[in-house]
């Protein structure tokens, strides 16, 4: 009895035949590589989703090791990452491959999700490919919040303090709330442990299926490109796409090019600035948990400092709300209102190469305002840095809130049929 | 297989009934999942009373114990500090500790404390938990030009005075927390429960 599809792609003999008549294997190389069709005119902005794909695999293989050595408990977690650091054979090139990794992690994603807004890749059809990327995005910031509890250093403790305390700012429910995520009456071993397994099964999991989402739906729609023109519109007499070249092996080819570049630049940050000057490691790390006192200045990963500075800059309590869940509610609005950008942007073209002059204004004063706030989170506060996040927070938003305004209302360029 | 005389309302109900019961089943089973994040009987048990004696305890000094893992702070303050505290109440957001968190048996007042010049405090700045530093010295800082002695949270630059009163225009929303407490005797403050003061 045939099962499945009986037009699948199958190979002529051997092996491969043997798999095929049991499992998709020819089709599914098929449909994901060797006629994949992406378009010829990709520039360097297209290597970040390989690079991402890259560095996961870094940090599941390097993840996987550590967890050999670690030890998740409070009395014995920042002596066995020194262990891992002195005494485990290359145990140093493996825990700074992944802590470094971490870093990278959010550097490629951050050029991803740029490449993202810049050539509209979040337009229709590609919603989905873009809330399963936010939904990944959010996951991995979980993942790298619950990972960087587990070398239990002073920065380790007070970072996880202040951002579970943000869930304390939900009124009536929040001291409960976070009384639960911790277990215990202040951040302990119980919360270590769970943000253990949090950190090496759950979360992964749910990445990984997530990028496999990410994926399956872009591999349906097809890929977008610079000029944010569908190439399926124009096909040959065989159904490929005149402007389209297979993934297999071009793109491949063209991103190993990528992959050694960034393999390049990623030792050199692992072999002579592992600690990434304190951005990627910081000082207070170095120092065991203590729960009696705070370091003389905090501040999370670098990643994770622009929505802190927003977190910081309410310093007002507005419509009744105090400030303190205000900042919370900025700080949670400016990540889900990433979520709705397919809905937000209005622009009858995709690409910023044929959007009017307010669109990329925008994008402009949106990543600078980003890149503030992200430099502003890793200072301590002062009332003219807090004028200033508060600015950049104001603009942040207004990046989104008008962007229905400003796409409509704006004389785009009309795009071409064809890719150039 | 025919769908003729097929009694489709009985289906409905049978499949609505399946439905629900699925739903119960799963929801009961979530119950131990959700339940087993909650304090575990041990931790609840490391959260029992911890005793601190003050008897060299001088004014201007602070001694932080652990209670709960929390620290806890102990401060004499001296005596041109207690005058000064009873004039700063036009700066702070809760100067009579109305809607901050504190047993009911310590006053409203500028001191907060069952002893005048002994204050008890949760050293975790109700912003976002975070231990403030103790900054006594009456001069000018970088944080505050005018700072009259207290502490500072080096997360968010919240300020309090010596009795834990928070500033106004800061992020932290209530003064720090008083935790219940009661003196065994003159030199012995018991931390972590009502009692009755000798």
């Amino acid at each position: 009895m045939a099962v499945g599809n009986p037009n699948r792609a199958k190979a002529e003999s051997g092996i491969i035949r043997w798999i095929d008549d049991r499992f998709p294997l020819t089709q599914m190389w098929q449909d994901h590589m060797s006629k994949y069709y992406a378009s010829k005119n990709f520039n360097v902005w297209y290597v970040f989703g390989v690079l991402s794909l890259l560095v996961l695999v870094n940090q599941i293989l390097t993840g996987v090791w550590l967890t050999m050595s670690y030890v998740p408990t409070a009395e014995g977690a920042f002596a066995s990452v020194e262990y891992i650091m002195r005494d485990v054979e290359m145990g140093w090139i493996i825990r700074y491959m992944h802590s470094s990794g971490a870093s990278a992690f959010f550097v490629v994603v951050y050029l991803h999700m740029f490449r993202g807004l810049m050539y509209g890749s979040y337009q229709k059809p590609r919603e989905l490919i873009w809330l399963f990327g936010m939904a990944i995005y959010l996951a991995l910031m979980a993942e790298g919040f619950f990972g960087y509890l587990l070398p239990w250093g002073q920065m380790s403790y007070w970072g996880a303090q202040v951002i579970l305390s943000l869930a304390g700012a939900i009124p009536v429910v929040g001291e409960d709330l976070v009384q639960w995520i911790r277990g215990d009456f202040l951040i302990s071993g119980i919360t270590l442990n769970r943000f253990f397994s949090l950190h090496v099964i759950a979360l992964p999991i749910v990445i990984l299926a997530l990028v496999v989402l990410h994926i399956l739906a872009l591999h349906d729609v097809g890929s977008n490109n610079p000029d944010g023109i569908e190439i399926d519109q124009n096909k040959d007499e065989n159904g490929v796409p005149v402007d389209g070249v297979a993934f297999w092996p071009y793109h491949v080819v063209k991103d190993l090019v990528a992959v050694g570049v960034f393999l390049t630049v990623f030792c050199l940050v692992i072999f002579f600035f592992p600690e990434g000057g304190g951005y990627f490691i910081e000082k207070p790390n170095y120092e065991p948990a203590n729960s009696l006192k705070t370091p003389e200045h905090i501040a999370p990963v670098w990643y994770f400092t622009p929505y802190y500075s927003m977190l910081r800059a309410i310093t007002f309590p507005l419509f009744g709300l105090d400030a303190k869940f205000l900042g919370v509610v900025t700080m949670g609005g400016a990540i889900a209102i990433l979520f709705v950008m397919p809905w937000l942007d209005r622009s009858p073209v995709k690409s910023m190469r044929y959007k009017g002059w307010l669109s990329r204004a925008w994008l402009a004063i949106f990543v600078v305002s980003f890149i503030i706030l992200g430099y502003l989170g890793t200072l301590a506060t002062t009332e003219g840095r807090t004028q200033v996040a508060q600015l950049c927070t104001v603009l942040y938003f207004l990046y989104f809130i008008l962007m229905p305004f400003y796409t409509r209302i704006e004389v785009t360029k009309p795009v071409p049929t064809r890719v150039v | 297989m025919s769908n003729e005389g097929v009694n489709n309302p009985r289906r409905r109900v049978l499949v609505g009934a399946s439905l629900v019961m699925g739903a119960v089943g799963t929801a009961s089973a979530l119950v131990p999942f959700v339940a087993s994040w909650s304090p575990s009987a041990k931790a609840k048990a490391a959260g029992a009373p911890v005793k601190a004696d003050i008897s060299k305890l001088e004014p201007g000094q602070q001694i932080v114990v652990a209670w709960r893992g929390k620290p806890v702070w102990i401060v004499r303050r001296s005596a041109e500090a207690m005058a000064n505290l009873v004039t700063l109440d036009d700066s702070l957001a809760d100067p009579a500790s109305a809607v901050s968190k504190q047993p009911a048996y310590i006053p409203g007042t500028a001191a907060r404390s069952l002893r005048d010049e002994v204050v008890v405090l949760i050293g975790l700045c109700t912003h976002l938990g975070c231990s403030p530093t103790y900054r006594p010295e009456v001069v000018p800082t970088d944080f505050d030009a005018n700072w009259q002695g207290g502490f500072y949270c080096p997360c968010h630059g919240s300020t309090f005075d010596l009795s834990g009163r928070v500033y106004k225009g800061k992020p932290a929303p209530t003064n720090l927390e008083i935790p219940p407490h009661f003196y065994e005797s003159d030199a012995v403050i018991l931390i972590g429960e009502d009692g009755v003061n000798t």
